[in-house]
């Protein structure tokens, strides 16, 4: 019961050009534990994407079963229920925003839950203070930053009260500042709020903040682990036209150049440790 | 001197209240054939100026010369700046519109009357010089290649135009890793074997250490500063005042540096290597 997601054989098959069936997702089986912090690799194509559209019932699987909460996609009755327990935020922030003022875009939500307008006002207030938006509130999202155009559509998720979120490359479009900004509030919501995070991306900076990491390749499920376990697999992980850190990389060519050092370093901290040992 | 920037001003409208300096008494020359880094945060001005490069906006002030020709003279045809200065916007694979392949990356030369035969050649070239295979693609329809090969194919199409300064507005924007280093790697190659020269727009220090040869860098439409990769990267304190950053392994070096290691600042993970083995087996040894 303390699973948050919990996908059983799932395959997501769509029909190709030719005729022939696309394995998009092949046989994934993965559990993520309530209150975890997980990370999904993968280069484009990878099905990450597919995967991610299977956890609020976007899609269905064609084969195999995907529950969210412990409800199963499948069954029409818990859709509502299971969008609104698995919130979804994407790439482009321009496309999620509806209104033209931030409150009111960020109240869409609730709104249409049904939530009596008192408590709609305090969720929204709520939402943009757990984002850092408050002050915004009646600004025209339009002219907003890339980072805080994505912290308003969190904020709408947010006001929905939602267990889990699924971010689908939410930083893709952003400059550094408006990067860091929307990983803070990920990383805030996890540790503070207790909401569930699938943090769909090809950043390896964001990958190795999440908890557990995993990697997918042609729709199935290639590596996982700790962020520590996964990118020390340097190689592979380069053969996957998936990157690491730099300091990560840069461990693994002292390594091979006979260097002892841990193959396990993922930040400059670590790193520096262990040369101080070496020196 | 390809490109030639004199106490160039931009303010958006201009008088109203709404009024905004978004380049202000920005001057610099770059050289032919260069590989020219352009960072800056969000806002900075980049985006302005080069837009000002190939005549899509006018200076408030100063003045713009391409190859000696003062592009801000209003007797000068703006065909010929946009010939010889090829401008990819951000996500330019929106802007693929026509059926095919070889139709779309041949508007751009037919548009300047070329014949039948001139453009095929044309196509040909560009389609390669991006690394696709003309035959295998050029009937295809752009809506359905991979992101990458649209963005190539959408870079071909400036390149058919055969310019000789290619700006890029952040090519790699939306990329996998895999498709980042793709680009980067045609960018490097166009610019070594056509002589070409490059300016790229980067939000990642990590890409742009490794592929620029200067860096000019912008904040609230100044020039901060323009110089190698090396000696720009040295001023961290000033880079993260702006909303920049500097490599993930010039940070390892400089806390080093710090803690008394002796060793020389480095922007790549191979210099980084090479510097830390040279220490390192220099004490053990």
């Amino acid at each position: 019961m303390s699973n948050m997601i919990f996908t059983s054989n799932l395959t997501f098959e769509y029909h190709g050009h030719h005729e022939h069936n696309v394995k998009a997702i092949d046989d994934l089986n993965i559990e993520i534990k309530k209150g975890s912090f997980v990370a999904v690799l993968g280069h484009n194509g990878s099905g990450k994407s597919t995967f991610a559209k299977h956890l609020n019932a976007l899609l269905l699987p064609s084969d195999g079963s995907v529950y969210v909460d412990s409800m199963d996609t499948r069954d029409e009755k818990n859709l509502w229920n299971i969008r609104q327990t698995a919130g979804m935020v994407f790439q482009n922030p321009d496309n999620q925003l509806v209104a033209t003022i931030v409150e009111e875009d960020v109240a869409f939500g609730p709104e249409n839950l049904g939530v009596r307008s008192d408590l709609i006002r305090e969720r929204v207030d709520e939402a943009l203070m757990t984002v850092e938006m408050l002050e915004y509130a009646k600004h025209a999202p339009h002219l907003l930053s890339g980072g805080q155009k994505q912290r308003i559509a969190i904020a709408g998720i947010i006001a929905m009260k939602p267990k889990c979120i699924i971010f689908d490359e939410p930083t893709a479009m952003l400059d550094p500042i408006g990067r860091r900004e929307v990983m803070d509030t990920i990383k805030k919501l996890n540790k503070e709020e207790g909401i569930t995070i699938i943090l769909i991306t090809h950043y390896m900076d964001e990958a190795v903040q999440a908890d557990y990491v995993y990697v997918m390749e042609e729709g199935k499920l290639v590596m996982q682990g700790m962020p520590k376990e996964v990118f020390r697999e340097v190689e592979e992980l380069k053969k996957l036209g998936l990157d690491v850190p730099q300091v990560t990389e840069l461990t693994s060519k002292l390594i091979a150049e006979g260097i002892r050092m841990p193959s396990d370093i993922l930040t400059v901290e670590e790193m520096v440790v262990e040369l101080c040992r070496l020196k | 001197m390809p490109i030639k920037v004199e106490k160039l001003s931009h303010i958006y409208m201009k008088g109203t209240a709404f009024q905004k300096v978004a380049l202000d008494d920005v001057g610099f020359e770059i050289n032919d054939g260069e590989l020219i880094g352009l960072i800056g945060h969000t806002g900075s001005g980049k985006s302005t100026l080069i837009q000002h490069l190939n005549g899509l906006l006018k200076p408030s002030e100063g003045k713009i010369y391409i190859d000696s020709i003062d592009i801000s003279s209003k007797e000068v045809p703006m065909r010929l700046i946009r010939q010889k200065v090829g401008l990819v916007f951000q996500y330019p694979e929106h802007q693929l519109f026509e059926e095919t392949v070889y139709k779309d990356v041949a508007f751009g030369p037919r548009n300047l009357g070329l014949d039948e035969e001139q453009i095929k050649v044309r196509v040909t070239q560009s389609l390669k010089m991006v690394g696709l295979n003309y035959n295998e693609i050029k009937d295809i329809s752009p809506f359905e290649l991979s992101g990458g090969q649209k963005r190539r194919v959408a870079i071909a199409g400036v390149l058919a135009m055969q310019p000789k300064i290619l700006i890029l507005d952040e090519p790699t924007a939306g990329l996998d890793p895999k498709g980042r280093d793709e680009i980067l790697g045609e960018i490097k190659r166009l610019h070594v074997e056509q002589g070409l020269t490059v300016i790229i727009v980067s939000h990642s220090m990590e890409d742009i250490a490794n592929i620029a040869e200067r860096l000019l860098v912008m904040s609230k439409g100044k020039i901060v500063f323009f110089d190698t990769p090396k000696s720009v990267f040295r001023e961290v304190d000033v880079l993260e005042k702006i909303g920049l950053g500097v490599p993930q392994v010039t940070y390892l070096i400089r806390k080093l540096q710090g803690l008394g290691f002796e060793i020389e600042d480095c922007v790549s993970i191979d210099e980084a290597k090479k510097e830390l083995l040279r220490v390192l087996r220099g004490r053990t040894s």
